[in-house]
């Protein structure tokens, strides 16, 4: 089989299976071309000893008797935000510069429990903070997509940047994301991959750091669409230790990649024609939904009146939680401590502390969250974007009621921009990069991005397909079909 | 609701973050930025409707209230900047 490294985990798990490869020697040509693509800086705590072990392990397993699960042998890439036994976790930030967990993420468990074998993590924003990838102690990643022929570095989107550009680049079988706001779509969008973020509730957030609790999900970032449903399945399961998990059987999802859609409603919300989006981006829209009703779909035009109001209103809920979460980086128990004056006491740590360990993007959310929960302001400002999320909710809730299987979107308002390029923006400009994929983390819902083209650049562009509750199986068939008709298979030049 | 330097002085240090003096005049513009897209919230008519406390309508589950964790000193203060004799260790809090 030749260069292993751009095996999707489906013809991997087939290879594996038939004995025409060995984990060994898929993490050996993962590994190798790791090392040749410092440049990306995607990887940023490698681990070779534990990837070539697991991979042994996972060759034995595959010899034995039973038959292995299908992420046995998979190399994967993991997103600095999960917590891995022993191995640098710091979220990309510097507040977190030397830690190393005692225990283990229950996602990341669940992988290797399947025989899922550990490349290293992956860089990403700082406590998942980001749309570019810009903000992450590590350094920028670099999107290994370029515009035609010029050498402008671009951003892979944020904040599972790492883990995109790693997946479209190949130098892993496919890798873990975390999503809060988009940070799973938006991010697979810019760089030609697929990413799902399901239902809240479907993945334990046991030993992910915690960015917005009510709003974070992790996901699979894969090559394919058949990809994201194996190893979505092997990530989900009931966590007793994160009171959120439901306790819902996982379905076989690759399973349910039936292919037919026939009679299936698919919604197409007026509100997401919105103004200032690139024709472009409007005309891979009609591609999309005419490709979903060539395969049998019926088309409906819908509206979710709220729309409008998500953003807002997520960066009122995101920060507060994210002031609160973050509390816990006091220079105490694990991390940073800032060197100390003559008679500084306590507060003086803390506020040094932080200080030096967050960088500014998080500083400034987390203090936006403080002012939002302050006194005086709780109402005005927290609890009525909580009431406003109830709305947003509402209209999904609506559509779904009246017959609505999917609802098709654009991932992103944008193409992938160059690194720097949003630098003397104010920061709302940067928050309009998840205007299409924010709502559904508000409403709860599952949500995935397929590339669907490429943009007159040449750079990718993907759509999103939202789903209803705990139906990511059927959301997975949607967007299979999209994948299908749509035929992207376009590759980045190699130049790194 | 506009942010001055000295509601932007406060919020730095209810956050616990320190805020150079100097620093403070452009984060307070950052925060009237932030603050003025999020003003577009009281345009909806929210009369009536509940603040959203969960996403997904479940119970918490419960447990029996037993340990089921613990001696585990050692994991405990591993990452820890300063630990001493089984404790954390910080700057001296009661004077």
């Amino acid at each position: 089989m030749a260069e292993l490294n751009k095996l999707t985990i489906a013809e991997a798990r087939d290879g594996l299976r038939k004995g025409d490869v060995t984990s060994v020697e898929l993490t050996e040509a993962c590994l190798a071309e790791i090392d040749a693509a410092g440049v990306l800086n995607a990887f940023v705590h490698k681990t070779p000893e534990i990837a070539l072990e697991q991979a042994k392990a996972a060759d034995a397993r595959l010899k034995g008797g039973e038959e292995a699960p299908a992420m046995c042998g998979i190399p994967l890439g993991i997103k600095d935000l999960f917590c891995t036994k022993g191995v640098a976790s710091q979220a990309a930030s510097a507040i977190l510069d030397g830690f190393k967990p005692e225990y283990e993420s229950t996602i990341t468990q669940n992988l290797w429990d399947a025989g899922a074998v550990m490349l290293g993590k992956l860089n990403m924003d700082e406590f998942a903070m980001g749309s570019s990838n810009e903000t992450s102690t590590y350094g920028d990643v670099v999107n290994p997509w370029r515009r035609g022929n010029e050498t402008t570095p671009l951003t892979p989107g944020g904040s599972s940047g790492g883990s995109a550009s790693a997946v479209a680049a190949d130098l892993c079988l496919a890798a873990t994301g975390t999503d809060t706001g988009g940070s799973i779509r938006q991010p697979a969008a810019f760089t030609g991959i697929t990413g799902i973020k399901p239902t809240y509730g479907r993945c334990s957030r046991w030993g992910v750091v915690a960015f917005a609790s009510s709003l974070d999900q992790a996901g699979p970032m894969t090559k394919s669409v058949r990809d994201a449903a194996i190893m979505l399945e092997a990530m989900c399961s009931h966590d007793v230790k994160d009171s959120t998990s439901v306790d819902l059987p996982v379905p076989n999802f690759e399973a349910m990649l039936t292919g037919d859609i026939k009679g299936k409603v698919i919604g197409i919300p007026k509100e997401y024609h919105m103004e200032g989006i690139p024709a472009e981006i409007e005309a891979l829209w009609a591609e999309g939904t005419a490709m979903l009703k060539d395969a049998g779909a019926e088309i409906r035009d819908i509206s979710l009146p709220h729309t409008k109001y998500a953003l807002p209103a997520y960066y009122v809920i995101a920060p507060a939680e994210a002031s609160s979460n973050l509390a816990r980086y006091d220079g105490v128990r694990y991390g940073h401590r800032a060197k100390l004056g003559k008679g500084d006491g306590i507060t003086e740590m803390y506020e040094k502390t932080r200080a030096e360990g967050f960088g500014d993007e998080v500083q400034r959310r987390v203090m936006i969250g403080t002012y939002v929960l302050s006194a005086g302001f709780y109402d005005a400002y927290y609890n009525r974007a909580r009431r406003v999320r109830s709305l947003i909710k509402r209209d999904f809730e609506t559509v779904f009621a009246d017959g609505i299987d999917a609802i098709l979107t654009p991932a992103t308002p944008s193409s992938a921009f160059g690194l720097g390029e949003m630098a003397d923006e104010d920061p709302v400009k940067m928050y309009l990069n998840d205007v299409f994929t924010v709502t559904v983390n508000l409403a709860g819902l599952p949500g995935i991005s397929v590339p669907a083209g490429l943009d007159a650049q040449g750079l990718p562009r993907g759509l999103q397909l939202i789903g209803r509750p705990w139906e990511e199986g059927d959301l997975l068939n949607f967007a299979h079909v999209l994948e299908d008709r749509a035929g992207f298979v376009a590759k980045p030049g190699k130049w790194w | 609701m506009s942010i001055d330097i000295e509601t932007a002085r406060k919020v730095a240090h209810l956050a616990r973050i320190k805020v150079e003096e100097d620093r403070l005049p452009a984060l307070a513009h950052e925060f009237n930025d932030i603050l003025g897209f999020i003003e577009q919230l009281n345009e909806v008519d929210v009369e009536g409707v509940e603040p959203m406390t969960s996403v997904t309508p479940m119970r918490l589950k419960r447990r029996v209230d037993e340990v089921t964790d613990g001696n585990q000193q050692e994991k405990v203060l591993k990452n820890a900047p300063d630990a001493r004799e089984g404790f954390f260790a910080v700057p001296k809090v009661v004077e």
